[in-house]
């Protein structure tokens, strides 16, 4: 078959299995003539009865997300610098990643006494450092010890090669932490807020399910894969901008 | 010469890692001086540990033996007056940043005003014909014009001393040559003294006023050879002469002595130490 | 020459030959007692922090109440006293419930998303279809699911299956995305080598690109395991609400357990610690010949 027609091919399968797919979740769900489920067309026009609960968990999100990128770099940075300190802190740092968050919802609640802002966004910030965290380890550990001689041999201080050196040569790492960490906050925002909240989507949900009341839960599940994907875009344009210079060197330079 | 003008001086240098018998003599006893604006170049069979001698000159690493004076006063840290230049060039430039600033790098700590650092990267890159290519990144020059960003920033520090580490060994043969003439032409511009490693030994003879053969592992002089080709040096006429000819065979004699010759049973000298 | 090992000693002082200090005053012992007096420091410091009320006991019970609460569920002791009047689950019980979540997840999740996967990464045309919805339902939380499930009566509801399947959900994809970079890193020159001997596209499938996409499955079974252990404790916990682990601590917090809530939430972090120990070994085990593996203990 020539290039261009399969070519041809792939870019109509790009666009009709997917719309297959939403097609056939619409008609199921019209002929399912069910209370329970509601088709996607019906979902959205919903939107602005769901929305006012869109921004409390965005601004958690925000919240958690920020502040979890902020603890993964303080830490991780001297955890990278230091053997003695790394090794002190592993068995903490592996016992936490692989604690299932979830486990340690209850806690939250019991620990900061509360299940307002302060317990979700606490929680959140807690878990979403973790990838950031462990790429600020690796990079810092792996940073070219050549580039490290060189400012040695110029005199350059310790503060000075952590400032100009260390953080910029970790930055891509902490990048792709940055971006794991972000989709992760926004899970344990939902299920922090859909275990016990009073609003947010993850209460939506929550909140539909003891009412039996099923559009909000359906409109707030299509929001939330909104939300998903809209913030996955927005990061890739956010990473392209901080790493232009990662690409050009990694395409310039043989790995 | 007298030891007034000697600005460096290795004495009975040594480097072993490890101990007892999984020691690793990475360099046994090297000794040798270096006068001032002399150019200096080190050859020895590979894997004699020349970049282990040049990082502990550098003050980089810590010797095990011996020590390194720089004009009167015993090296154990990067020394003010020093500067070196690795072989990866692009391992030691920051990508992130452009060429103007992984040039400034070093400056920064010094005390200078912003009109002196600025003039000192400009005169530096102008030096090494790059002035043009002052806000480009790294990676976007080819391997010679990298490397001579990394001469750069060695000039730009104002150093006494500049240490060269095979630094055109991951560079094609043209370009090579025109970074050769460039060191020399540094030496003459800038005052400064030389030592440059190398296992290239047309390089060696080329540019040098003083050839040091290392033996094999562990590493000892093996021989001070003066090279007496008259200056300017050129690519095509100092080639031709047979003075040269007559002094890269030497050299490469002896260097295939030493890599034929048995693997060391020369105890390393104890001056008690130890690891 | 072996200089490079020793001065990649991170942006520290002047490396030389010589052990550091610590290691020279303690012997190897060291790289075991640091980490145990690390913990044992924050053991103590809970402890502190809780006995002497500068965290109330109600928000933090003591370490040694959290403890012995433990002690007292893993010889599933003084339950019915513990838990009054409700039928719970013993602890053990409990615990394999969710040990058994988890591997039916895992395990489903793995006999999907390694074919498919493998089909996606060997041919354009498959990828290029499904790649609008990949991109849509991976970023999707599982726990969106969770309701959808509830209300999924008679099939689904609260069951065992409604855990399996939000686990399995959980643990496909990014061991689908592995398995998609794994193929698609193979080697061209490996390939064409292979195609130059006249291997079939079968065989070469066989021959090059399965053996060296395994690192990246194993790596896949490893994160998707985190993530099925995760999701299987969520059923328990939240909404779903099947017996297991995450069931009995939701119920030890529903009857004021404080001191039960966090032994549960120490035994589940401990299982997965477990699971990890476990996977990572595996994956060592299988790949110690690969790059990847060789330039990771720097």
């Amino acid at each position: 078959m020539s290039k261009r027609g399969s070519e041809a091919i792939k870019i109509a399968l790009e666009i009709l299995v997917p719309v297959a797919l939403v097609g056939a979740w619409q008609l199921e769900a019209m002929h399912a003539h069910s209370k329970k489920f509601a088709t996607p067309w019906s979902a959205l026009v919903y939107f602005p009865h769901v929305v006012h609960n869109l921004w409390p968990t965005l601004e958690r999100l925000a919240a958690a997300f920020a502040l979890g990128t902020l603890a993964g770099v303080a830490i991780g940075l001297p955890l990278g610098l230091s053997f003695w300190a790394r090794h002190a802190a592993m068995p903490h740092v592996e016992f936490w990643r692989n604690i299932p968050p979830t486990a340690v919802l209850p806690v939250s609640i019991l620990l900061l006494h509360s299940i307002g802002d302060r317990q979700k966004i606490g929680f959140g910030l807690f878990f979403a450092s973790f990838p950031v965290l462990l790429n600020t380890i690796d990079a810092v550990r792996g940073i070219e010890p050549t580039m490290v001689e060189t400012a040695r041999s110029f005199r350059v201080s310790r503060r000075e090669r952590i400032r100009r050196l260390v953080l910029p040569a970790a930055l891509p790492q902490i990048v792709a932490g940055m971006r794991n960490s972000l989709a992760l906050s926004l899970i344990l925002i939902l299920v922090a807020e859909y275990y016990s909240s009073t609003n947010g989507l993850g209460y939506v949900l929550l909140n539909s399910k003891n009412t039996f009341v099923y559009r909000p839960m359906w409109s707030a599940i299509l929001m939330i894969g909104l939300l998903g994907y809209a913030l996955n875009a927005l990061f890739l344009l956010f990473e392209r901008r901080a790493l232009g210079w990662h690409r050009g060197w990694r395409a310039a330079t043989p790995q | 010469m007298s030891a007034s003008s000697q600005v460096l001086e290795i004495e009975a240098l040594g480097k072993t890692y490890g101990s007892g018998a999984k020691a690793v003599h990475a360099v046994g006893s090297v000794s040798f001086a270096v006068a001032d604006r002399e150019l200096v170049c080190v050859v020895g069979p590979s894997g004699c540990g020349k970049t282990t001698l040049l990082k502990c000159i550098a003050g980089l690493l810590r010797p095990t033996r011996g020590r390194v004076v720089l004009r009167g006063k015993v090296v154990t840290r990067p020394p003010e007056e020093m500067a070196l230049v690795f072989q990866e060039y692009s391992r030691s430039l920051m990508p992130w940043t452009s060429v103007r600033n992984n040039v400034l790098l070093p400056l920064r700590h010094k005390r200078l005003a912003r009109q002196e650092r600025n003039r000192l990267v400009e005169d530096a890159l102008g030096s090494v014909g790059l002035a043009r290519f002052m806000d480009h990144y790294p990676w976007q020059l080819s391997g010679g014009m990298q490397q001579r960003v990394a001469i750069a920033r060695a000039l730009a520090y104002q150093p006494s001393v500049l240490l060269m580490d095979e630094p055109f060994a991951s560079v094609d043969a043209q370009t090579r040559s025109d970074l050769e003439d460039l060191v020399l032409r540094v030496r003459d511009e800038y005052g400064v003294t030389i030592v440059f490693v190398t296992h290239d030994i047309d390089e060696s003879v080329y540019l040098s006023d003083r050839i040091v053969v290392l033996t094999h592992s562990p590493t000892e002089v093996k021989e001070e050879l003066p090279v007496e080709l008259p200056f300017p040096r050129d690519q095509i006429a100092t080639k031709e002469l047979p003075e040269f000819a007559q002094l890269r065979a030497h050299v490469y004699r002896q260097i295939k002595r030493e890599r034929s010759a048995e693997p060391a049973t020369t105890p390393v000298p104890n001056t008690g130490t130890g690891v | 020459m072996p200089v490079t090992g020793q001065v990649a000693a991170g942006v520290g002082a002047l490396p030389s030959a010589r052990p550091s200090r610590l290691r020279i005053v303690g012997g190897r012992a060291v790289y075991v007692l640091v980490p145990l007096a690390s913990v044992g420091a924050a053991l103590g410091l809970w402890q502190l922090l809780s006995a002497t009320g500068v965290i109330s006991q109600q928000y933090l019970p003591s370490m040694t109440t959290t403890v012995r609460a433990l002690w007292d569920l893993l010889l599933n002791r003084n339950t019915q006293a513990t838990f009054g009047a409700a039928q719970t689950t013993p602890f053990w019980d409990a615990f394999a419930r969710t040990v058994r979540g988890w591997a039916l997840g895992l395990g489903i999740a793995t006999v999907l998303a390694v074919p498919f996967g493998i089909i996606l990464g060997t041919s354009d045309y498959a990828a290029r279809a499904f790649r609008v919805p990949i991109e849509f339902l991976r970023p999707i939380p599982s726990v969106v699911l969770i309701p959808v499930l509830l209300i999924a009566t008679p099939a689904f509801g609260i069951s065992l299956r409604s855990e399996v399947f939000l686990a399995t959900y959980g643990a496909f994809w990014p061991l689908l995305v592995q398995t998609m970079y794994g193929v698609r890193d193979v080697d061209p020159v490996a390939l064409d080598t292979a195609r130059s001997f006249g291997l079939g596209r079968l065989e070469r499938l066989r021959r090059v690109t399965l053996p060296a996409s395994v690192p990246y499955i194993v790596t896949g079974i490893r994160l998707a395991s985190q993530v099925s252990l995760i999701l299987a404790f969520t059923a328990e916990l939240v909404g779903i609400g099947t017996p297991g682990l995450g069931q009995s601590e939701n119920v030890a917090q529903s009857y004021a357990l404080n001191a039960q809530v966090y032994a549960i939430a120490l035994a589940a972090g401990l299982l997965g610690v477990a699971i990890h120990v476990v996977t990572s070994a595996g994956e060592r085990r299988l790949l110690h010949w690969h790059a990847s593996q060789r330039t990771r203990n720097r």
